[in-house]
């Protein structure tokens, strides 16, 4: 029994996060909500030469051939530095699923160029009708109905369907059918489908987990800071209580994150189980987080010149993509108890 | 991470759980904290002794079988699993016997430990008093110097006693500075309860059983070798106690993770009660709230076992293990709230009633969950600790 990440797991966490907090400031994810491209700049190629976009994509289309409990850690630094980038659509989902279903020319034309930087690919699985970095995404992946497909976007029309955290760039398709490439057809194999809305969901927590660490971060830093009656407002217990609180939520939505990422990598017979519970308690220890963050800064969070939005608006949007807690409680009680009557 | 267990921890598991199903008693106990059923408890706690589960963890020299912390995890979940009786012991075993071996001298342990492993001594907590609960630095029961005698003369009351009107020992802060204020001048005692000088009342908790008592002191002499941990060192001797009680050792997941299965069963009894709310049925959002407690625990055994690796392996929790009694204690309170709503118009009958459900176990365990958030450091002082001590905000 050992409830911890490895020394290398630990270490590559520290070399993103050195990374990010060089690359991708604040002001970066600022220029990704009104640049015409919508990117991070240098940020993508950056971490995809560190081997992150690529961690999931196999060791010989040129990624790392690693797994969910290597990557959950990385996407919560994502999440920390509110990446405006779809690395859990490209990496967490697109890739293995890809890997998994893919015949031999779609994987070997996308996973290299996956690994390498070149292609970002954002996905829709379960009936969403929005996908994220759709404006400039290269590959999309869609369940519909009774099939999984892919589209290059060349073969789609992109309809921009802004969202209130502009670094989505969130979009919905139209496509004509004759261009799909069917990856999964009729019930055969929809396992596959299954596992890769559950690496969503687990992937979107561990960002959810980074955002709500950073909004814990700038609003303790801040409410240390600002004074009001002559004293700092953290010393205030009406403050601190609130910030326990959300703190609290943070303490045991992480472990639950981490363990469905130990249960996806590990197969372990209870994981759709798991990764919806740790959607649901980092959903919700997220928006906690981002309303307490926003009401312990007073009218200063409430601009937008000032950044705390800029993570306040992705826990919005990330909690309820993937599924929100609601959702998700009903999959965990569908698995505790069986069917609802 | 590798969340499986060994062949000798699960070979333990089997173990305990073969003794438990031969041994916990069909018919539970009456509560430990009435005069008769605290009786009853002792005699189960001798059994426990005798067969080396009382203490699992503890050195074999002092009636444990030095069980990994992993293994104790493992008894604890056994032990609610198998719907064993309350430990009423345990004030002395989890929250004296950590201090008692951080602490105490040698001659000390091997006096005390065996006694308190066997439930021969009974211990119970003596730091509340009339104007010490959550500042407990305000402590005001005194200990005189006794040159003469070798010894401390103590005097003062202490209140909210656990079952103080039925244990033999008590550990407890006295001040034995008298010009010290605050936490400087506070020593840790041992005080056997049957001296002269000492008077306990007993009085009702909030379901009724006698559970709690008041201690009156009255120049009760104690020898220099009841001082544990050293003259005036009292209060980081009893902040060692603090994280013990608030942290793994006195709830630990077993026991919420067992009663979230026995909430989930109880779900379903009511479910198929078609009488409910006249023909209506429960109310359908109880589902939710079933599920929430069935996660809470869940979370709670996942966290414990990220703890249980981190102080294995040298990062102790420190103040980070107020958390784990927010968490336990709300997590408690809502479990047993839901209980309660699933129960509807059953929810009142206490186990005297001829038609309770369950022997009126979830009335019982909602006023004892309710206690949850006050006792071991009201949640609000929890919450104190985690936002100075966690996060680092300012103190008044």
């Amino acid at each position: 029994m050992r409830f911890a990440f490895t020394d290398e797991q630990l270490l590559f966490r520290d070399a993103v996060r050195d990374l990010l907090s060089k690359e991708c400031p604040p002001e970066v994810v600022r220029d990704a909500w009104v640049s015409p491209d919508g990117r991070s700049g240098v940020v993508w190629r950056a971490l995809a030469e560190m081997g992150v976009v690529g961690l999931t994509v196999p060791e010989a289309h040129g990624g790392l051939g690693l797994g969910e409990l290597d990557l959950v850690l990385l996407l919560t630094e994502a999440g920390r530095a509110a990446l405006p980038e779809p690395l859990v659509e490209t990496t967490a989902v697109a890739a293995p699923l890809l890997r998994d279903v893919a015949d031999g020319t779609v994987g070997s034309t996308w996973l290299p160029r996956i690994a390498a930087g070149e292609a970002i690919v954002s996905v829709a699985l379960a009936g969403d009708p929005f996908l994220p970095g759709a404006t400039y995404a290269e590959l999309f992946v869609v369940e519909r109905a009774d099939r999984l497909v892919a589209l290059p976007a060349s073969a789609v029309e992109v309809q921009p369907q802004p969202s209130v955290d502009g670094a989505r760039r969130l979009g919905s398709l139209r496509w004509d059918p004759e261009a799909e490439i069917v990856l999964v057809e009729g019930p055969e194999g929809w396992h596959a489908v299954n596992t890769a809305f559950d690496r969503g969901a687990l992937g979107t927590a561990a960002v959810l987990i980074g955002l709500a660490e950073h909004l814990l971060e700038v609003t303790v830093d801040y409410v240390r800071q600002r004074e009001q009656f002559g004293v700092p407002v953290g010393s205030f217990q009406a403050v601190k209580h609130q910030l326990a609180d959300a703190a609290l939520a943070l303490a045991f939505a992480t472990p639950v994150v981490h363990h469905a990422a130990y249960a996806m990598a590990t197969g372990a017979p209870t994981r759709s189980r798991d990764a919806s519970m740790a959607k649901c308690y980092a959903s919700e220890a997220a928006e906690r987080m981002a309303r307490t963050a926003l009401q312990c800064h007073g009218a200063i969070g409430y601009t937008v010149e000032y950044d705390l939005h800029l993570w306040m608006k992705r826990v919005w949007a990330l909690a309820a993509s993937w599924g929100d807690a609601a959702f998700h409680r009903h999959r965990v009680g569908l698995a505790v108890l069986g069917p609802p009557g | 991470m590798d969340l499986t267990w060994s062949p000798e921890e699960e070979a333990f598991r089997a173990e305990c759980r073969a003794w438990l199903a031969d041994n916990v008693p069909s018919e539970p106990l009456p509560s430990g904290d009435t005069r008769e059923g605290f009786a009853l408890h002792v005699e189960w706690e001798r059994r426990l002794y005798e067969a080396g589960w009382a203490v699992v963890s503890w050195p074999r020299a002092y009636g444990g079988r030095e069980a990994s912390v992993w293994e104790w995890l493992i008894f604890e979940e056994e032990y609610y699993r198998a719907g064993a009786p309350q430990r009423v012991t345990q004030n002395g075993i989890f929250l004296l016997a950590p201090t008692l071996f951080e602490f105490g001298t040698p001659a000390q342990q091997d006096h005390f430990l065996p006694r308190m492993a066997a439930a021969e001594d009974l211990w119970c907590q003596g730091w509340s008093e009339p104007n010490a609960g959550s500042d407990l630095a305000n402590v005001r029961s005194r200990a005189v110097r006794d040159e003469a005698a070798g010894g401390w003369r103590l005097t003062g009351q202490k209140t909210w006693t656990t079952r103080g009107a039925f244990c033999t020992h008590l550990f407890g802060l006295f001040r034995t500075d008298p010009d010290s204020e605050r936490h400087r001048g506070l020593t840790y005692f041992l005080v056997p309860l049957d001296r002269e000088g000492v008077t306990v009342r007993g009085f009702g908790r909030l379901d009724g059983d006698e559970g709690f008592a008041e201690v009156f002191l009255e120049d009760v002499f104690v020898p220099d070798d009841h001082v544990l941990g050293g003259v005036n060192r009292g209060w980081e001797v009893a902040m060692a106690t603090t994280s013990s009680e608030r942290g793994l050792t006195l709830r630990s997941p077993g026991r919420f993770t067992a009663s979230a299965d026995r909430l989930i069963d109880l779900y379903r009894r009511r479910c198929s009660d078609a009488e409910a709310r006249q023909g209506l049925g429960i109310d359908p959002g109880l589902r939710d709230d079933v599920i929430r407690a069935w996660m809470d625990a869940e979370a709670y055994r996942l966290a414990t076992l990220r703890d249980v690796t981190d102080i294995v392996e040298g990062r102790p929790p420190g103040a980070r293990s107020s958390f784990a009694k927010l968490w336990w204690s709300e997590l408690d309170v809502r479990l047993h709230a839901t209980a309660m709503r699933l129960l509807g118009p059953y929810a009142e009958l206490t186990g005297d009633a001829p038609a309770a459900v369950d022997g009126g176990a979830w009335v019982k365990g909602w006023q004892f969950a309710l206690a949850g958030p006050i006792y071991a450091g009201t949640n609000e002082i929890q919450r104190n600790i985690v936002a100075e001590r966690v996060l680092g905000l300012p103190r008044r």
